[in-house]
Order: C-alpha cells, then structure tokens, then sequence
C-alpha cells in the first residue's frame, strides 16, 4: 500500500466519521464541529487529488466563513441541546430501506460508469491555470456567478432592513 | 544507519526543522513577555520585572513553572470536549501559521535531501497562511462559549466578530502584493522584491524594483492594523477588555491551560510580523543595495558595541549570579560579531537571517509600543472602522494597484 492511499483512508475514515457524529450529536455546537472535521478532511482530499487552490479555498471559505457563522448564530441564539424523540415508524419501515437503495444504486452506477477512477497525483494544478480557466474561458459564467450573490446578498439585506422596522 | 537516514531524509529532516523551530518559537514567545513587561515599564517610568535574574531575565522561567504547578480547577457544568479542545486548537493553529514561513535564503541538503529554511515551501503559501488564520476563530469563541460564564460567551461572540470582520481587509489588503508578485509562494514573493540594485526602494512598501511595482503605504497600512485586531492586541483586544469583561473569553481558564492561549497569542504575533516583513519589507534582504558590500559589517557592527556594553555594564551588577550571566551573554555577542569579520563565508550565511529577524523584532517592538501607548476602542468604533474605513479603503488599494499595473502593461 502506498502512502498516498494510505492517507486517502485516514481522510475518508476521518471525514466518515464526523459526518456521522454530525447527525448523532445532541447539541448544535457539536454538530457544527462535527461538520468543520468534515470540511477539513475534504480539503485534505482535494490536497491529495493535487487540487491545492480548491483546498485551501475550501478551509478558508467552509471551515473559516460559514461554519464561523454557524458557531456564530448558535452561540448568540444560545442553542440548546436538543430533544430526542422516538424514531418514527416510517423512518423505520421506508426510510431505511430507501437510503439503503439509493446509496446501493449510486454505488452501482459509479462501479458501472467508464469514468477512470481518480488518481492521487504529484502534478499540482496551478492556481495560475486554473484562474485562466476562470477569466479567460469561463469569464460570462463566472461574472453571472458573481452577479447572483450579489442579488442574495441584496436580498438579505433588504429582509434584514425589514426586520428592523 | 547512514542508508536509512538517505531513504528517511524526506521525513526526518522535516521533522528535525520542527523541532528546532518549536523550540526557537517558545523560547522566544517566553522572552517576548518578558521584552513587553520592560519595554510598558520603561514607558510608564517603572522598572518592570527586575527581581528573578539579573533585570529579571529568569522571569519568563519563574513563569513557566508558576504555569505548571498551578491548580486546573475545573468550572462547574463546563461544556466539557469543548473547553479542553479550545486551548489545543488555538496553540496548534498559531504554531502551524510558521511552518509555510520562509526565513532565509539559503538551501542545504541534508543526507541527500534538498531542503529550506523554513518547514513547507508551498506554493500557496499565502492562502495556507489565510486558512489557518481563518480557523484561528473556533479556539477563541469555543473557550468562550464553553466556560459557561458570561463575560466569557460575550469575550467568544465579540472575538468571532471582530476576527470576522477584520479578516475581510486583511485578506483584501495584500492583493495588491499579490497582483505585483504574480505569486503566491512567500520566497517567490521575496525573491521578486530583489529585482534591482535599491536596497530597500525595492520593497514592495515603496515598489520601484519590480517592472509592474507600485508602492504598498496604504496596503501595508490597511495590514498591520487588520493583524492587530485578528491577533486580538491593544488597541484592538476588545475581547479581553479587562475593565469590562474580567479576562474574556479565558477567563475560566487556569494553569497550563490559560498558557497556552497566552503562548499562542505570542506566536500568531511573530507569525503577523514575519508575513509583513515578508509581504511587505523584503523579507531577509538587506535594506541596503547588494553591491554596497560594507553593509555586511552592519551585524558585527551592532552585536559587538552591545556585547562589549554588557560586559562593562554587567560587572558592576549588584548580585554575583548577575555578575557572571551578563558578561557572559556580553562576551558571547561580542565573539559572534568578531567571528562574522574573521570569517566572511558565514558571514554571508547570516546575513538573511539577521535582516529577517531584525525586521520582525522591530514589528514587535512597534506591537508592545502600541499596547503602552493606545487606549481601547468602543465596541461601535471597532466595527465600524473595520467595515466602514479599512475594507473600503483596502478595496481602493486593489484597483489603484490593478490599474496603475495595467498601465504600465500597455506603455
């Protein structure tokens, strides 16, 4: 075993498992820690797919703006932990077959599909052709992009203006 | 053992340079709050430590210890994971912040291993250095929230937005550097500083070396003051303001605990100066122009005045212990600054190192200068000159640096 799949199952492990301790925990602040462990191991695995720009735009952008906000909202909120209630019948009897299903066929699909598996690689994509993919070729898209958050960020601001009157 | 150590070197040697540079790093955070306590004292007409050691030079040791055998009293109905993770994670992102840091020039190769100073030469060096800065928040708001204390949850919710806000312009604030550099590895970015035979013009701070150079004031200006409030430092420590909040968000904290969010505040401090050195002022490149060959004695020039200084200071100490260790450490200095004369080839090695260093001490300096200068913002002022005057004024810096370049491009 090499030591670039050796690291691809640390990540993957690590990531597997705060995405589970994600839907187990009780309280929101555990839940929102869970799910920056997830956002981390990610950008170790783009790290190791050579995609170092998406990697770091990863941590800096999903661990280091949103989930900040998160953490941010339940703290000022001041969350508590939250209930537990009986597992509901039709989670039981549908829902766990159907999860079941689905993941088997997405399973099935992507063993069938002539899609060459990812390879972990030493060749870096560099941030230099990657932003010449984005403002060069891709530029009307990326600016569309770019115009609909600003719409969303106009739209909050306008909901939260409301808000205060 | 030496086959081993060739097929090892890529592991071991990386390993060795953290090692070196942990120990380095504590050393000097133990000294920088030393350093501090004078350079206050000495501003407020004080002496300042001077009881452990000669001019209390054994306090930082007398601190450490005081740090460990101290009671960790555990507060009631603590959030437990969190309240033990949050110091971890706030050292650990601090100390991390200086692997991608470069310190010098010079390569070497270690048992057929190729290697730097510094730990990681990345190539995004820069957005590394971001990404660890951007987490730097969840230790500081976690310790808050978890204490279950409210002066800290309000510590932890004012820090989560202060770095919030601030993070905004100092990301926004070296793009200008970055437009210059077309790089964003920290040695590319130093190594474009050394384009021309200036000195110290050629620094990214007054741009003339490079072909697209465009001075950075107002980048380095929207920077600095962004550092300080992202290293939660007067006049910008909001989050511990003393007067209203006990200690923010640690002050539950005790022992080594509450060390290690002291050390780590220490160490994102070195870590800022070194990125605006970096950035900013050249990195290790001498502020003089490389074919002023004198400016190689300014090292030996510094270092054996103050050696020689010590010894005749120190002999006249008032203990024994004193009159031995200062005219050791004088004596010490001094033999390092003639060694630099005598021999020119390591000299030349310490060149780099010597700048660097200088420049980061003076970042510091300016750091301490500013905490027994400054009085503390109000909440209100503090966001509203991140929001409202750095980010505006760091967005401006981008497009006066975009298009002064894209002139330049088309002369």
């Amino acid at each position: 075993m090499n030591a670039s799949l050796g690291i691809f199952f640390v990540l993957a492990a690590v990531a597997v498992a705060g995405a589970v301790s994600l839907i187990l925990q009780r309280h929101p602040i555990h839940c929102a820690l869970s799910l920056i462990v997830v956002m981390v191991a990610l950008a170790g695995l783009y790290l190791l797919l050579g995609a170092e720009f998406v990697a770091a735009v990863q941590i800096i952008v999903y661990g280091g703006a949103i989930m900040v906000l998160f953490v941010f909202v339940i703290m000022l909120l001041n969350a508590g932990e939250e209930e537990r209630t009986n597992f509901s019948k039709i989670a039981a009897y549908a829902g766990i077959p159907m999860a079941v299903a689905v993941a088997g066929l997405i399973a099935a699909a992507i063993a069938r599909s002539s899609l060459p598996p990812a390879q972990a690689t030493t060749v870096l994509t560099s941030t230099k052709s990657l932003s010449m993919l984005l403002f060069r070729e891709f530029v009307y898209p990326f600016e569309l992009t770019s115009f609909l958050i600003l719409v969303a960020i106009l739209g909050a601001i306008v909901l939260a203006q409301r808000e205060g009157n | 053992m030496s086959e081993f150590l060739h097929q090892y070197a890529f592991l071991i040697v990386p390993i060795i340079k953290v090692v070196i540079l942990v120990f380095v790093v504590l050393t000097v955070d133990a000294y920088l709050t030393w350093l501090e306590r004078k350079v206050i004292a000495h501003i407020q007409a004080r002496w300042g430590p001077h009881r452990v050691g000669p001019h209390g030079l054994m306090q930082p040791l007398a601190d450490g210890l005081k740090f460990i055998f101290k009671e960790d009293p555990l507060p009631a109905s603590v959030d437990k994971p969190a309240y033990f993770i949050a110091p971890f994670i706030t050292l650990m992102l601090a100390v991390t912040s200086l692997s991608v840091i470069p310190f010098g020039p010079q390569k070497f190769t270690l048992w057929g291993y190729q290697s730097s100073l510094g730990i990681a030469d990345v190539n995004i060096s820069l957005l590394v250095l971001f990404a660890i800065t951007a987490l730097g928040v969840y230790g500081v708001a976690l310790g808050g929230w978890a204490s279950n204390n409210k002066y800290s949850l309000l510590g932890g919710l004012r820090s989560s937005a202060q770095m919030i806000s601030y993070e905004l312009a100092l990301t926004l604030s070296v793009v200008g550097v970055l437009l210059i550099a077309g790089d964003f590895s920290l040695r590319g970015i130093v190594e474009q500083q050394d384009t021309a035979n200036l000195g110290l013009l050629s620094w990214n701070l007054f741009g003339f070396g490079h072909g697209y150079g465009f001075t950075q004031l107002i980048g380095f200006a929207c920077f600095f003051l962004a550092a300080i409030a992202e290293t939660n430092r007067v006049p910008f420590d909001l989050p511990e303001a003393e007067s209203e909040l006990v200690a923010g968000y640690h002050t539950e904290y005790a022992s080594m605990k509450f060390a290690m969010f002291f050390i780590a505040e220490y160490t994102s401090m070195i870590a800022v100066s070194c990125l605006a050195t970096i950035l900013f002022f050249g990195g290790w490149l001498s502020p003089f122009p490389p074919s002023w060959t004198f400016a190689h004695y300014v090292p030996s020039l510094l270092l054996i005045p103050f050696g020689l200084w010590m010894i005749f200071d120190g002999i006249r100490y008032e203990n024994i212990f004193g009159r031995i260790l200062l005219p050791g450490i004088g004596t010490v200095l001094t033999l390092i600054g003639i060694a630099l004369i005598v021999f020119p080839q390591a000299n030349e090695l310490f060149q780099g190192l010597f700048w660097f260093v200088a420049k980061v001490f003076v970042f510091l300096f300016v750091y301490i200068w500013m905490r027994g200068t400054l009085p503390r913002f109000r909440y209100d002022q503090l966001m509203s000159f991140g929001w409202k005057l750095l980010l505006p004024v760091s967005i401006a810096n981008v497009v006066l640096t975009s298009a002064v370049i894209l002139w330049r491009m088309h002369q």
